[in-house]
Parts: C-alpha cells; sequence; structure tokens
C-alpha cells in the first residue's frame, strides 16, 4: 500500500474543498452573515491540514486498483468530515448530525436531519446544494481533471469512483475525458440555473435549486422543497431531474453527431420506465387531484424525483394508495443510468441481471444451447454479468443488515425499510417517518453512522466502501 | 497525436507504453478482451475489442479524427488490410508490420502503392541491428545522431580494463580523447556522468563521439574494434535468412547450424556461399568441431528465449568471441541482463523503438521540437537531440554559466557537420543542433533544460 501517495491525494482533496467553501463564503459576505467565521475557520482547517498532507512529494507514484479503491473511499470520508464544520462551528448541528447532513450532501442524496430549513443562514444552504453538485459528478473526477497526475493510474481512481458496471472513456485520456464530463455537467448546469431565473426564482435559490437538481440530491432551501414554486419551474425540474439521470457519454455522443450511437437500449428502458409508471401511478391518483394536469404534473415530479434519486417533492407521496407508494419503493431500486449523477442500483445493470436470468431460463429448457448476453448488440463478458450478480447479492445483503442495525429506532417496518432504501440509494425522502415531508433528526448517532455509510456505499457502488473495512486490503501482500 | 493501433501484443504494448507518455492520445484495437483489460488498467488509453480490419471497429476507435494507424498484430495480410481500410476512412498515415520474408521483398512497392508511411519487419530490423553489431563486435549497442555524424556506442568494461579506477574527468585528459561519457550503469542503477565518477570492472558505458574518435577511444581503452570475419549463427529462421543476405556483403563468413534437415537443404539452395550444418546445437561435440573456440562471433537465434540464453551461456566459456542472444519476451530482457549475456537483441523491442522514433519525428513538423530520440537505456536515460532557434534561452551563454537542471548533460554540439564535445567555455549558437542526455524525463523543447 503506498500511503504516502494516499496521504498526498487526501491533502489534495482537502485543499480542494478549500476552494470549494469560496462559494458559501462569498455568500455570506453577499448577505452579510455571521456564519461567515464558521466557513472561514473551516477554510483555514482544511488548508492547513491539506498543506501539512501534501507536503513533500511522493517517491513511488504507483498506484494499483488497492490504493484507487481506499484513495476514493477515504476522500469520500475525508471531505463528508471536515464539510461538517461549517454546521457546527454555526451552532446549527452537533457534529455527528453535521457530519450526516454533509455526507447526505456529497453522496447527493438529500436526507436532512433539519426539520427546518427557512431559518439556517444561507452560506449554510448554498453549501448544502454545493456539495450536492460536486459529489453529483464526483468528486475524483473533478480532481483528475486539474491535478497533474500521472494518466494511467487514475484509471484505478475512476473506475472505483464512476457509476456503472463498466466505465469506458470517452476519449483515450482520463484527464480529458474527466474535463469534457465536467463540461457537459457545467453547462446543462447553467442553461437549468437561467431557465429557473426565468420562472421567478431569485439568483439564490435558483443556483441551490440548481446545484440540487444537477447532482440528483434534493436539498431544497424551503421546508416544503418545492411545493410553493410555481408550475413552470416544476415543469422545468422535473425534465432537468431525468436529463441528468441519462448516461452523460450520450450527451458527448451527441454532441458528436452520432445521435444513433447516443440512443442507447439504457436510455430507451430507462424511458420507458418512466412513462409507464407515470401512467399507472396517475391513474391510480387520480381522485386526489382536482385536474388531469395536475395529476400528471405532480406524478410526472415524483416519478422523475425518485428514479432520478433526487428526492425533490411537491406533494407528500406519503398519503398516496399503497400501490403507488409501492411503484416508487420499487423505482428507488431501480435508479438513473450508469455514468450519470443519479444513483440507484442503475438500469443498465438491471438490463443485464434481467438478460442474464433469461439467458440461465434458456440454458435450463435447452442445456446444450450456447448462450451469449448482448446490449446494443455487443457481447456483455461473463466477467461483467458475473460482477452483476455478486453487486445485487451484495445489495442484499447491505440492505438488510442496515434495516435490523436501524430496526430500534424505528416506529414501523415501513419507515426502516424505506429509510435504508432511500439513503443506500441515494434519494432522500422514503415513507412514514421519513416521508418526504419528515426528516432524519429523530435517529439516534448510531442509527445515523449507519446510514451515512449506507449512503456513502450506495454512491460508491458498495464494493469501495465494504472493501476499505475488509482486513484483507490492508494486509502487507 | 491521435493514434490508433491495431495488435496489442509486446510490439503493440511497447508502442503503447512509450507513445502515451510522449502525451499522444492512444486507441488500441484487439481481438482478446484480456489482453485490452491488461493495457487499458495499465496505462492511460482507450481500448476496443474487435477486428481492426473492419471498417466499424475502426470508426468506433475515431478513424476519422487520426493522425496514424499503426498495424503490428501477428498477421501481415490483416496488418495490410488494416491500412487500406484506414487510408480509404481517413486522412491518418499508416504503418504495417508485415514479417514474411517474400513480402517484405516488397515492402517499397507495397510503401508506394498503398500509401504507407513505414513498413516494418521486426526480424530484418532485428538482423539490421546485429550485422551493425558485428562489425564493431566491442560495443553493445549502436545508435547514430546528426545524420550519423555522432555515435552513441554502449560498452562493457572488460576485467583489468585500464578505465577501471580512473574517474570521468581524467578520461580526457589522460588519454588524450575526444569522448563523452554520458551514462555508466552498474548492477541495476544508472548514473549520469560527472566529473569525480570513477569507473569499476564491469561498468556499462555509454559514450557519445564521433566516428573516428570512437574507434580511437576504443583502441586505447584495449577494446577489440575490428570487424568480426567468422560468424557462427545458430538456428534457421528468418533473421538468420536476413543474415545470410547481409553478412557476406560485409565480407564475413557465415555458418549456420540448424537442426532441421529440410530447412537447411532450402537454404544450402537459397544461399550457395554459406556452410549449412545439419545439428542440433546442444550437442557441443559438433559445434567444437565446427570451430565454435575460433569464431569471432556467435549469435543465438533459435525458437526458444530459454534455449538461446543456455546455448549463450555455454558458448561464453567456450568461445572467446562475441556472444550475441534473441530474446523474444521483454520480461527476459532484465533476467538477461543480470547473466552477463553481454549484447542481446529483441527483435519486438527494436521494431515498437523504430516506430516511436517515427512518431517523434513526424511530431516534431507539428510542434515539438526534439529531432531524434533515443531510450538508449529503457525507462532510465534518454537521448534527444534538438536544433537551437533563433532566442533559445541557451544559446550565447557558456554553458558553465547555463542554470542546468539536475542530472542533464549537454553531450555534443554538432555545427556544421562538425562534433564539438562541450567544455564549459564553449557557446552554443542558433543553428547548432545539440544532443542532451537526461535521466527519464520529458523533454519537448530545449529550454525544458533549463532550471
Amino acid at each position: 500500500m503506498n500511503y504516502r501517495m494516499i496521504k498526498n491525494i487526501l491533502g489534495w482533496i482537502l485543499l480542494f474543498e478549500t476552494a470549494f467553501l469560496i462559494i458559501p463564503a462569498i455568500t455570506a459576505l453577499v448577505y452579510r452573515e455571521k456564519a461567515i467565521f464558521s466557513i472561514l475557520l473551516t477554510m483555514l482547517i482544511c488548508a492547513s491540514v491539506g498543506a501539512l498532507m501534501t507536503v513533500g512529494k511522493p517517491k513511488n507514484k504507483t498506484l494499483y486498483s488497492k490504493e484507487g479503491i481506499v484513495i476514493v473511499s477515504l476522500s469520500w470520508i475525508v471531505l463528508s468530515a471536515f464539510g461538517a464544520l461549517p454546521f457546527v462551528f454555526a451552532g446549527a448541528a452537533s457534529y455527528f448530525d453535521a457530519f450526516f447532513e454533509t455526507v447526505s450532501g456529497f453522496t447527493t442524496t438529500g436526507a436532512s436531519i433539519f426539520s427546518e430549513v427557512e431559518s439556517l443562514p444561507k452560506c449554510l444552504l448554498i453549501w448544502r446544494s454545493f456539495t450536492h453538485w460536486i459529489g453529483g459528478m464526483g468528486v475524483l473526477v473533478f480532481i483528475m481533471a486539474f491535478l497533474p497526475l500521472s494518466g494511467a493510474n487514475n484509471m484505478h481512481i475512476m473506475k472505483a469512483e464512476s457509476p456503472g458496471p463498466s466505465v469506458s472513456k470517452l476519449v483515450p485520456r482520463v484527464k480529458t475525458t474527466a474535463l469534457i464530463l465536467y463540461v457537459i455537467y457545467f453547462a446543462l448546469t447553467m442553461a437549468l440555473f437561467v431557465l429557473l431565473l426565468f420562472g421567478g426564482m431569485n439568483v439564490f435559490e435558483s443556483l441551490c435549486t440548481a446545484f440540487g437538481t444537477a447532482g440528483t440530491g434534493g436539498f431544497g432551501t424551503r421546508n416544503n422543497s418545492m411545493f410553493s414554486f410555481n408550475s413552470y419551474i416544476q415543469i422545468v425540474v422535473t425534465v432537468f431531474m431525468l436529463l441528468f439521470s441519462v448516461n452523460f457519454a450520450s450527451y458527448y455522443l451527441v454532441l458528436k453527431g452520432k445521435l444513433r450511437d447516443a440512443l442507447t437500449s439504457e436510455i430507451r428502458w430507462f424511458f420507458g420506465i418512466v412513462i409507464s409508471v407515470i401512467i399507472l401511478i396517475s391513474i391510480n391518483v387520480r381522485y386526489q387531484f382536482d385536474t388531469l394536469f395536475d395529476t400528471v404534473k405532480h406524478v410526472s415530479f415524483a416519478v422523475a424525483s425518485i428514479i432520478s434519486t433526487t428526492g425533490f417533492s411537491t406533494v407528500d407521496f406519503n398519503l398516496w394508495p399503497v400501490f403507488s407508494k409501492a411503484m416508487l419503493l420499487l423505482l428507488m431500486f431501480i435508479g438513473a443510468c450508469a455514468g450519470s449523477t443519479g444513483g440507484g442500483i442503475k438500469v443498465s445493470r438491471i438490463i443485464i441481471f434481467f438478460k442474464s436470468v433469461a439467458k440461465e431460463f434458456r440454458s435450463m429448457l435447452h442445456p446444450k444451447q450456447v448462450n451469449k448476453i448482448t446490449v446494443d448488440n455487443k457481447p456483455v463478458g461473463n466477467e461483467v454479468a458475473h460482477s452483476v450478480a455478486v453487486y445485487l447479492l451484495c445489495y442484499v445483503i447491505v440492505f438488510f443488515v442496515s434495516v435490523l442495525l436501524i430496526s430500534f429506532d424505528c416506529n414501523s417496518f415501513e419507515t426502516a425499510f424505506s429509510a435504508v432504501a432511500a439513503t443506500l440509494n441515494n434519494i432522500g425522502p422514503g415513507l412514514d417517518a421519513v416521508g418526504p415531508y419528515a426528516n432524519f433528526g429523530h435517529f439516534s448517532v448510531f442509527s445515523k453512522l449507519v446510514l451515512s455509510f449506507d449512503m456513502l456505499a450506495g454512491r460508491l457502488e458498495l464494493f469501495p466502501m465494504l472493501l476499505l473495512f475488509s482486513p484483507s486490503t490492508w494486509k502487507r501482500s | 497525436m491521435n493514434i490508433i493501433i491495431v495488435g496489442g501484443g509486446m510490439v503493440g504494448k511497447n508502442l503503447v507504453q512509450q507513445l502515451s507518455e510522449d502525451g499522444n492520445n492512444i486507441t488500441v484495437i484487439d481481438l482478446e478482451e484480456d489482453n485490452i483489460n491488461a493495457i487499458t488498467t495499465k496505462y492511460d488509453v482507450n481500448g476496443i475489442v474487435g477486428n481492426g480490419a473492419t471498417h466499424r471497429i475502426q470508426q468506433e476507435a475515431g478513424i476519422e479524427d487520426a493522425d496514424l494507424l499503426i498495424a503490428v498484430t501477428g498477421s501481415d495480410e490483416l496488418n495490410l488490410l488494416c491500412c487500406i481500410i484506414a487510408k480509404k476512412e481517413g486522412k491518418c498515415q499508416t504503418i504495417a508490420r508485415v514479417e514474411t520474408p517474400v513480402y517484405r521483398a516488397d515492402a517499397d512497392y507495397l510503401k508506394e502503392q498503398l500509401g504507407l508511411a513505414m513498413v516494418i519487419s521486426p526480424e530484418y530490423v532485428a538482423a539490421k541491428e546485429i550485422s551493425r553489431l558485428l562489425r564493431f563486435p566491442s560495443a553493445i549497442k549502436i545508435e547514430t545522431f546528426a545524420n550519423g555524424n555522432v555515435e552513441l556506442l554502449k560498452f562493457r568494461l572488460p576485467e583489468g580494463s585500464k578505465l577501471a579506477g580512473m574517474s570521468v574527468k581524467e578520461v580526457v585528459t589522460k588519454l588524450k580523447c575526444d569522448v563523452l561519457i554520458c551514462t555508466i550503469e552498474r548492477d541495476s542503477d544508472t548514473y549520469i556522468a560527472y566529473g569525480d565518477f570513477v569507473f569499476k570492472d564491469k561498468d556499462i558505458i555509454s559514450i557519445i563521439a564521433s566516428h573516428k574518435n570512437a574507434d580511437e577511444f576504443t583502441k586505447k581503452v584495449g577494446f577489440e574494434t575490428h570487424s568480426a570475419k567468422n560468424v557462427m549463427l545458430a538456428g534457421g529462421g528468418e533473421i538468420t535468412h536476413y543474415l545470410c543476405e547481409m553478412l557476406p556483403k560485409h565480407g564475413m563468413n557465415v555458418k549456420v547450424i540448424e537442426k532441421d534437415r529440410h530447412i537447411c537443404e532450402e537454404m544450402c539452395s537459397d544461399f550457395g556461399k554459406i556452410s549449412i550444418i545439419n545439428a542440433d546445437t546442444s550437442d557441443i561435440d559438433i559445434l567444437i568441431e565446427e570451430g565454435v573456440r575460433d569464431t569471432d562471433a556467435f549469435v543465438s537465434l533459435l525458437d526458444l528465449d530459454e534455449e538461446n540464453i543456455l546455448l549463450s551461456l555455454t558458448m561464453k566459456n567456450l568461445s572467446k568471441g562475441k556472444i550475441i542472444t534473441e530474446i523474444k519476451k521483454a520480461d527476459f530482457d532484465a533476467i538477461a541482463k543480470n547473466l552477463d549475456l553481454d549484447t542481446t537483441v529483441n527483435p519486438k523491442t527494436i521494431t515498437s523503438d523504430m516506430i516511436v522514433r517515427y512518431v517523434r519525428a513526424t511530431q516534431n513538423t507539428l510542434g515539438s521540437n526534439v529531432e531524434t530520440l533515443y531510450n538508449f537505456i529503457p525507462g532510465k536515460a534518454t537521448a534527444a537531440e534538438f536544433i537551437v532557434k533563433e532566442n533559445s534561452p541557451i544559446a550565447s551563454i557558456p554553458i558553465s554559466e547555463l542554470k542546468l537542471k539536475k542530472n542533464i548533460l549537454i553531450s555534443s554540439i554538432i555545427r556544421n557537420g562538425h562534433v564539438i564535445l562541450p567544455r564549459g567555455n564553449d557557446v552554443i549558437i542558433p543553428g547548432d543542433s545539440v544532443v542532451i542526455v537526461s535521466e527519464f524525463m520529458p523533454l519537448h523543447d530545449i529550454s525544458d533544460v533549463l532550471k
């Protein structure tokens, strides 16, 4: 294990976090808030610890996949651990609450411990939302785009951080790929920001909402999330939540004029699922709304919010009939497309999983038949199919162990089940006691740590976090 | 540059490593998923699994934006087909690896008719290298700079050499010889030569000098310098074929030992002047009978690396002549170095080096200023040739006053075809071409040598 290199990169992470904190610092300046001291103090701590850790260049710069995994999981923990400080210094929350909130921010979950956000200083609100934006595309991808790390090593980091069953680069160089991804991400966010301004939102709220939507996070600026905004804004946010849950590689292909290649089967499945679920739920909840337009608008918003794993809400879907709630719970697990900012199991994994099941069925009927899984006319290697199966297995194990661990704190099974589903899939609101109009503040410190682990595990696709706690990762050879 | 490499075998892998370190955007195509996975996790490049000679895969690899396609699979026909399709599809240059001697004979025709930039055969270039070494047997490696005006030679100091115990700065004064010592390899370390460095037996030294001075130097130090007269080749493969064509032209007597009767007879009808012995090389008695003790050089060119290494080690004890060993696997290079085999030749490494050199020369016209670049100790030391332009920050200042980075050596200045070995008072003027030796670091411009 190359500890010096790990230390060095973690130091860089803290220096970048210092830079990220400039945005809330400016906000605090603009609104002349006292909480600026909590931001500045955090910046000072991050900068000095970061500077200390980056002193001295490590001689041996090689990183193997082991180091890549450790770096990715530790970076996210370090980022959250330090990113929690402003809330503590400003007296808004205890350290573990603040840690939960920041993890929820960086992992783009959007599960909050605050029952009431409108009274929080604006600089803390924008920091919450900005962590979504940073976490959405991945912190290390961002750092790779700017830090001169020697090329090949980055692949291990990118592999560990990018969502989806297999990583492919857009262009040969990791660095250029990271840059292209961030340019697309930035452009889409700006477009959303401008559209929101047109809808009559003020600059501060537009920025926070744009960050929250782009990262598919879900932290808002109001207690009732998106309820109090006009229909135009709700529709814009619906569309963009779906746009941000599409594989970013497709946008690159569209830009390159390869429309046919951009429309992958994953995207077709994704939109197929979205549209059919909207229709089913609309029929089911039609009686709760006055007009058909309202029904479709609110249902689309809820569906987009859940499948993109954002977690904004315009209505309390906790009050919907059981069928609709069950549908939404199902969507929580499916999640967005691979290579997007969304969480969940990912549509591409679901596709591969279903195709492997079909293949297994076929080979039971015709034992000698040779079958190969293909997606978009390309063969899927046995190893990918195998890793998808293992992923789902680990997912189920982590899920049920977490439900068990937090069960002491829950009033109902629905709460426990949906709290884990909402955090492990990086959505935010669950059902019952953690529904869209409730929060996670009532959990014990232990449960909050369990759920924080789930959020990180969900964002990093399980294995990096699980391996971090596996003794064999830390063995010498 | 955007480069597509078809074939992720040994040559392909070498190319990926060197060219991606140079900062090119590389996409590798190979049929085997395992090969692609191995390459893409180790190097920062894109990989595509599929047949590189198909139009669809080439498009996926981005042929329309590519500047160069290098086809280095094991199949000549496939390589040529790749190049033809690439030529039709994009505007790129193409390089093909062509091994079969029959096609090789058509190299010029292929180049012209198919518009290839380079046709390269690993066996042929290896044979070339071996023939160069046989003409200057004391050197382990010979490279040329500045249109052949300057040579970079690598020697291993024999036991009891005059140089042992002498320091680098004494070489010029005591031997009265104008050569520049660049690097010293001892055990597995590489040192850039500084004034106070003291030589030891068995060091491998690299020198830069004009051809005449190099000759003089080697004589004074006590190396054999005359060309080999009698050469024995073990194995009747393709390299042997090429050598049988090349060596007699330089007046060498060639003896080939091959165990397959059939091949022997074929070679006999192809090359009348050469004596062909039908015997197994593991039969030492026959080798001795055929005069291995007195031969000037022995070259092991058998199919298996292991056989070659064992044979060469045996010959080392029997013969006083130069021993050259062909090694195919790159991994064996490091092992062979510890075995005291002096010269090893790896056809695939030479091939990839030559392609890299070509790519760098093309890049030169695209902005980088390197004229020629040799990785003469792979991964550790490079020698790069630059042409000094007007306004260059190193021009018109005495060398002793230049603030150079650590581990950089200005090893020679070539002015109007004359070689100047730079001393502290010398001044580099615009128009000079300068050879710079550095411990491994990418030099893109001559100003990179300054602090």
